[in-house]
């Protein structure tokens, strides 16, 4: 789970992490407002979305004035924001964050990620801080250091000093680097986690390190035993699609493709979308339904592929194992005559009872295309979203 | 006798007495040589009490103790799984099958951590378990689809894995063992650790190869298997057609930072000499031509 800048900083400052004074925003009003409590002569205006880039599309000003501030305020919230990260249709701003603003004399770069192949917490860090850091990384691999932290130990004192060294942090502010380090992985353990990039953190011109900007990812699994982050959750900036999905328990991406898959298990819906491509069409989503496709998730997977308006067709791809195919194709059978489906329908049924449920199938007297393998399937339901199809009522409504 | 398993391992299940636990300890202890295999279950406030005939215990420890089980197989719920693994740890099992979705990471950090330099091995978290067909099954995979045989299985996928089986067995052939290692992204035994096994196994002849995006343990699997590895492999990667910095429903299949590509895995597995295919209805083909041209 993603939150906002604001939301981080604001766990940042409980963890004892210096960041600049700033306060959340969704009005021109009280950004002016804002920015006359906060006080100082220059402040930041940031837009507040999930994803990163922002500077590049304008989500990011500073204003020297109140009017300065009315004037971005105004101009940012409610636009949408385009940023290498947002792909072309962009995010709209409801928020901005108003924060005073900082004298910077230099910038560095720190990140706590999880590293799979060590199986360890990694602390990035660099001098190169503002910059993209996956540039950073391609062009001189050496500006980043990774320190692999034991999770039994943590992260210790020594270490903290040598990473800050490494950064370029200058002798004065060590102290303030080495408690900023041991506060940040207190934080990346402390809410489980999966991410926290500072970029920049700075060193200001009075000699204090503070952290411009924060971002935070958090583990789902985890969010169980965090309550008050698991609230921090702003629905708006996902795809209500997938948001809906996730509701009922279905793991959902929409993608831009024709064919429809409904699977059960991720590995076999990631092979089911290769296969379609491999056979000239395009999926039009992922979806796992899941080790129980009953009725009711399979109806809402149906409803949820038929928003897409480039929807051909749907495969149905289910090996049966615990998961009887006999129960699976009664649902499908249901779920589509429930939804009224009015695009050809190709279902793979494999594993347990997939006799019986093909017998159910082709009992149902819907107009099923039955397949007796993967290739099969994806095949005909390719060859099946070809047909253009006619004025004629749907056959599925009974 | 295969690789890790066989009729002679006897196991204990933590979390046996919860719904998913008792359906599964009764679908395992109907498989093959189940009856013999599965021999106690562990809950310290059920402790005394017993599963259809099967003793449960109030620590691992005194499990193995009474019945001389060295493996466990864990459906404890995600809060409290990691705790569960650790347990058997600490008990010096051999093996721990966790079954369990949705362990938070930094719990697996932690476990991990703890089992360095100890002998037990780890399948999972998130995983479909352990096969060795006709012999005995952990997990909750169907047993009905195998069938002994000399063809090694090591996927990151459940159903995807099944599918392979299925695809083996049209071509006639039958497994050694099957193990699903899990979608998480910090786990137990890897690729690798399985590949070696099936190297080292007289009876084992070939090896199904069977990744997804994310991580790069495909691609350590890869170079070490061009270095070291005496019996053909075939592989298959799911998730050329994913997006960037999407989670694709297991927590560890995600491409980020450009990283972790279907494309980029199967580069390097076939620079390593690795046979591959694009396309997952020719996985058991594959496996087929590359045993005859051994």
């Amino acid at each position: 789970m993603k939150i906002h800048e604001y939301q981080a900083k604001a766990i940042l400052r409980t963890f004892g992490v210096p960041v600049p004074e700033g306060v959340a925003v969704s009005s021109v009003e009280e950004a002016v407002r804002g920015a006359k409590a906060l006080g100082g002569g220059t402040w930041a205006v940031k837009a507040q979305i999930h994803a990163g880039g922002r500077g590049k599309g304008g989500g990011v000003r500073v204003a020297a004035s109140f009017d300065e501030v009315k004037h971005f305020a105004g101009k940012m919230l409610g636009m949408t924001l385009i940023t290498p990260q947002t792909g072309t249709q962009g995010r709209v701003v409801r928020l901005l964050l108003v924060e005073r603003g900082v004298e910077i004399e230099r910038e560095f770069y720190l990140a706590l990620v999880v590293d799979r192949s060590s199986r360890r917490a990694c602390l990035m860090a660099s001098p190169e801080g503002g910059m993209d850091i996956e540039e950073v990384a391609m062009r001189t691999p050496e500006r980043i250091r990774r320190v692999f932290i034991d999770p039994l130990a943590g992260l210790c004192a020594s270490e903290a000093d040598s990473v800050a060294r490494g950064m370029g942090i200058p002798e004065s502010a060590l102290g303030q680097a080495r408690s900023l380090l041991l506060d940040l992985y207190r934080v990346f353990v402390g809410t489980d986690a999966t991410l926290v990039e500072i970029n920049p953190l700075i060193l200001t011109g009075d000699g204090r390190l503070a952290a411009l900007d924060a971002k935070m990812s958090f583990d789902d699994n985890a969010l169980f035993r965090h309550p008050e982050i698991a609230a921090l959750r702003d629905i708006e900036e996902e795809d209500p699609v997938e948001a809906e999905a996730s509701g009922h328990g279905l793991s959902y991406i929409p993608l831009d493709g024709s064919i429809g898959c409904l699977v059960n298990g991720a590995g076999l819906a990631m092979a089911t979308m290769d296969i379609i491509k491999l056979y000239g069409a395009s999926p039009a989503n992922f979806l796992d339904v899941g080790g129980g496709a009953t009725t009711e998730k399979v109806t809402e997977a149906f409803k949820l592929m038929l928003r897409s308006s480039r929807l051909k067709a749907v495969l149905v791809n289910i090996f049966g194992g615990i998961m009887k195919c006999d129960v699976i194709a009664a649902g499908v059978v249901a779920a589509a005559r429930e939804v009224g489906l009015n695009v050809p329908l190709v279902v793979r049924l494999q594993g347990t009872h997939a006799d019986l449920g093909r017998k159910i199938l082709a009992e149902s007297g819907l107009p099923v295309i039955s397949a007796d393998s993967m290739a099969d399937a994806a095949q005909q339901a390719v060859r099946a979203a070809g047909i253009p199809s006619g004025e004629e009522a749907s056959p599925w409504r009974s | 006798m295969a690789i890790l398993i066989d009729a002679g391992s006897r196991v204990m299940t933590q979390g046996m007495t919860g719904r998913t636990g008792q359906f599964h300890t009764r679908m395992c202890r109907e498989y093959a040589n189940g009856r013999n295999c599965f021999v106690a279950g562990v809950n310290p406030k059920k402790a005394g009490e017993d599963f259809e005939g099967i003793p449960v215990y109030a620590t691992v420890r005194e499990a193995k103790q009474a019945t001389g089980a060295t493996v466990s197989v864990v459906y404890v719920p995600p809060p409290f799984a990691a705790a569960a693994i650790d347990e058997a740890v600490d008990a010096e099992l051999d093996l721990v099958v966790c079954i369990t979705e949705g362990i938070p990471v930094h719990d697996m950090l932690r476990t991990c951590r703890r089992m360095e330099g100890r002998r037990t091995r780890l399948i999972g978290p998130n995983c479909p378990g352990i096969i060795t067909p006709d012999e005995i099954k952990i997990g909750i995979m169907p047993g009905h689809i195998h069938r002994k045989g000399r063809v090694g299985v090591v996927s990151r996928s459940g159903t995807l894995t099944y599918e392979a089986v299925a695809q083996l067995m049209e071509q006639g052939l039958g497994q050694s063992t099957c193990v699903g290692i899990g979608g998480d992204p910090v786990n137990g035994l890897r690729h690798l650790d399985v590949m070696r096994l099936f190297n080292d196994d007289d009876e084992t002849d070939a090896v199904l190869m069977v990744g997804e995006i994310g991580g790069s343990d495909e691609e350590e699997c890869a170079r070490w298997i061009r270095d070291h590895m005496k019996k053909p492999v075939v592989g298959f990667i799911a998730g050329v057609t994913a997006p960037p910095d999407r989670r694709m429903g297991h927590a560890g299949a995600v491409i980020s930072g450009g990283k972790g590509t279907a494309q980029e895995k199967l580069a390097v597995m076939e620079a390593c000499g690795i046979r591959t295919t694009r396309n997952p209805a020719e996985m058991g083909r594959l496996l087929k031509s590359a045993l005859k041209a051994a």
